[in-house]
């Protein structure tokens, strides 16, 4: 088993997404909550980075944070599972350890 | 399983004590047991009593001190990072001979070993931050 | 948690714990109050180690002078690290190069390695505090 790794922050603002991805070994999941969201957009500049990382990561994000800033599940990437707080501590608790990239 | 949280930013500025609140009540709820929820950094400003929010906003610190009495919670407030702004109970109003003080219900303030405490006794320590 | 579960003399659970350094001194206090948890988390005896990651290598660049602006230099706590017995120190060498720094640049011993053996001891620990 391995990390999830947790990023909360805006890709188009801050590195933790860049930085998570570069430590983050195969078979570890990434999950986007908070303003991390927007990574996982369609048609975002993130897209191919975000795909990219679903070849060797189960990519997810929050289903309660896109909500709330207005977007629905047609808007993600395909391939981007969204999950509820419920689904984060499933998460948090399949995985060895979770790290923040905070 | 055995969870420890770890908030490292105050009320409102970030969401992460919003985010971290909604994290742990989901892992009440799946039956699992949340050990400790260590509040660090700004974090220490969730356990001020004296918050006011505007009435049509959520009232943070009451929803921690509430899950805290449902759930019998340990709500720890690092001390010197407590110190350093201004979150002081009784015993620390007295040791440090000011006139006032204010954590909030449920909320307890010890020291840092207890977050290193939570890490070895917990299975799952989980950081929210900004 | 790793599958052979130390203990210390007395029975207790010794776990590999992680500290990650991420970020800059001064213009936010996470730098020097996660140190605070590293001096205090020395007395647990756990078998302990710390990274320094993007600009988390800016806490221990040598030759720093708060006079100033008004703060505390912390930065002599990092060579005190190893009277707590804190002594596995490791650099990212790709943070460092992209900061346009070397090894010259830091004022305690460490092991700078690529960002891939970072990846490998991550995953080796059992609990990782971010701050």
């Amino acid at each position: 088993m391995s990390i999830l790794h947790t990023v909360n922050k805006s890709s188009f603002e801050k590195s933790s997404l860049d930085s998570c991805l570069r430590y983050a070994k195969d078979g570890s999941t990434l999950l986007l909550y908070e303003d991390g969201v927007y990574a996982a957009l369609k048609g975002a500049a993130s897209e191919e980075k975000i795909k990219s990382a679903m070849q060797n990561h189960k990519v997810c994000a929050l289903g309660p944070d896109l909500k709330a800033r207005g977007f629905s599940q047609d808007r993600v990437i395909d391939g981007v599972s969204l999950i509820d707080y419920a689904g984060f501590v499933d998460l948090a608790a399949e995985a060895e350890k979770v790290q923040a990239w905070v | 399983m055995k969870f420890a949280i770890q908030i490292n930013e105050g009320p409102y500025q970030h969401q992460a004590s919003d985010s971290a609140y909604y994290f742990t009540k989901a892992v009440l709820e799946k039956g699992h047991e949340v050990m400790r929820v260590f509040f660090y950094h700004d974090g220490v400003n969730n356990g001020t009593r004296l918050t006011t929010p505007p009435q049509d906003d959520r009232n943070i610190v009451n929803r921690w001190s509430e899950l805290g009495e449902q759930h019998n919670l340990d709500l720890v407030v690092c001390v010197a990072a407590a110190q350093r702004r201004g979150i002081v109970d009784e015993g620390e109003m007295q040791r440090n001979g000011k006139d006032a003080h204010n954590i909030a219900p449920g909320f307890r303030i010890s020291g840092l070993g207890q977050l290193i405490e939570a890490g070895i006794q917990s299975e799952r320590l989980v950081v929210f931050g900004d | 948690m790793s599958e052979e579960e130390r203990t210390d003399d007395e029975g207790g659970v010794i776990k590999k714990f992680m500290y990650v350094n991420r970020r800059a001194p001064y213009g936010t206090v996470y730098a020097l109050e996660s140190l605070e948890v590293v001096l205090i988390g020395a007395a647990f005896d756990q078998d302990v180690s710390m990274v320094f990651i993007d600009d988390g290598v800016f806490e221990i660049k040598k030759g720093q002078d708060t006079a100033e602006i008004g703060m505390k230099n912390f930065s002599p706590t990092y060579r005190a690290l190893e009277m707590y017995d804190v002594e596995k120190l490791y650099v990212s060498q790709e943070s460092l190069a992209e900061r346009g720094l070397t090894e010259d640049d830091l004022l305690v011993d460490v092991e700078v390695m690529p960002d891939s053996r970072i990846a490998d001891l991550m995953d080796e620990q059992d609990v990782i505090f971010t701050f």
